[in-house]
């Protein structure tokens, strides 16, 4: 086990790196499985491009804590507890309006955050989130277009759209926890209050589900744990894929 | 002395071709961004990427180290800088013909959003302004792929970034 970082800033970079590297393993899984060969290279593509934004955030996170620590030994050499992603990333493909849900509800969150992380006191995050606003202004696009296309759909669409809200809802409320980590960041100027995120994401999120004919959840369950390295079920058996190789045989190239 | 040597170090370097579009230098996509010689004869080079999780950065990254140490120059660092963050209208004028040539249809500019939705984008092949976006996301991160409703063509169009 990898001793966790006791720097505030490193903390708070190392769960949006998480963040990405999660989903973007998610959204690999659907590799070859997409409905359609267009949705295929769409995820895959976004997935890339969390990837590359992981890349760099696990960078800045090495050197704030000094830990020297590489990419490998993140992705690969981190045992479940070690990893601070909140629990919306992790969750399970399920049908393709899962995907789709899950996407809309956390690239939502990613665009918010993106905009105000690049005006960090942090010069280096700043500059990973001014090029990120641009990347996931497209994932937000592309899962907007397919929550109106599902929600306003068919019958049967529009039932499994609200199913896939409805089963991710509650894992939203994590986004805008507030714990010692994000109130230091937010005293030194390094992230934006979590509570205005909510704000923005809230206005954001109702004006497209409206326009889906979704409903808005009502739940008031809110389970959360991520940011601390408990996590859901699902999340051990996708560690155990996603680190197999490496594990096995330590040091892999090719 | 030293500008001599830094018009060559910078030439060679920009002369690296991006292994994705063969037909872009990295001088054509306005991915180099500065090239420094020191009076000990140290070069620093410093690349920005695309897209964040662009795959062919590392390749560039090497094939730049390389070129510029055939060049003569041995000790050189590659510096990977993301601010500011690259844009499409970066891209040269040069570079954007040799895309069209290419079959590739070039990014429109991104200075005046006015002015991106006036600008269709043209088929390579026909030169039709009447093409149609098939999907967003396409063979690399930098490409979406469109229709000609002209003469029928798909063809890879370098979306604006």
């Amino acid at each position: 086990m990898i001793a966790v970082a006791a720097d505030p800033a490193a903390v708070y970079a190392l769960r949006l790196a998480d963040d990405g590297l999660v989903l973007s393993h998610r959204l690999a899984q659907w590799s070859s499985r997409a409905p359609a060969l267009e949705e295929d290279v769409a995820l895959t593509n976004i997935a890339l491009d969390l990837l590359g934004q992981a890349r760099a955030l696990y960078a800045r996170s090495a050197e704030l804590d000094g830990s020297g620590r590489s990419e490998d030994d993140y992705a690969f050499l981190r045992d479940e507890r070690d990893f601070l992603n909140c629990l919306l990333v992790e969750q399970e493909n399920g049908d393709f309006a899962v995907t789709v849900m899950r996407q809309l509800l956390f690239s939502t969150f990613q665009l918010e955050a993106w905009t105000a992380l690049s005006e960090s006191s942090d010069m280096q995050i700043a500059a990973i989130a001014a090029k990120a606003v641009k990347e996931v202004t497209y994932h937000l696009d592309h899962a907007t277009q397919w929550t109106l296309r599902l929600g306003d759909g068919s019958a049967e669409s529009h039932v499994r759209t609200q199913a896939a809200l409805d089963q991710l809802w509650p894992y939203t409320a994590e986004l805008f926890e507030n714990d010692a980590v994000t109130r230091d960041v937010v005293a030194q100027g390094v992230a934006p209050d979590p509570e205005r995120l909510r704000m923005e994401w809230d206005a954001s999120v109702d004006h497209v589900l409206r326009q889906a004919t979704l409903e808005r959840p009502s739940t008031s369950w809110a389970p959360t744990g991520g940011r601390r390295g408990l996590h859901t079920e699902c999340f051990g058996y996708m560690l155990a894929e996603m680190q197999h190789l490496h594990r096995a045989h330590p040091g892999a190239q090719w | 002395m030293v500008t001599t040597a830094l018009e060559r170090v910078r030439r060679v370097a920009g002369e690296v071709v991006d292994p994705e579009i063969p037909v872009l230098t990295i001088d054509d996509l306005g991915i180099l961004r500065d090239v420094r010689v020191d009076a000990s004869g140290h070069v620093d080079v410093d690349i920005t990427p695309t897209y964040s999780g662009c795959p062919a950065l590392d390749m560039i990254r090497a094939d730049v180290a390389s070129s510029v140490r055939a060049a003569g120059y041995a000790d050189v660092t590659v510096n990977v800088v993301l601010s500011p963050a690259w844009t499409t209208d970066w891209m040269s004028e040069v570079g954007r013909r040799k895309l069209r040539e290419y079959g590739i249809a070039p990014p429109r500019p991104r200075e005046s959003g006015m002015q991106l939705l006036q600008i269709a984008v043209a088929c390579p092949a026909c030169g039709s302004a009447h093409t149609s976006e098939v999907a967003h996301f396409a063979s690399t991160q930098c490409q979406a792929l469109r229709r000609c409703t002209a003469c029928a063509e798909p063809f890879p169009h370098f979306k604006e970034h």
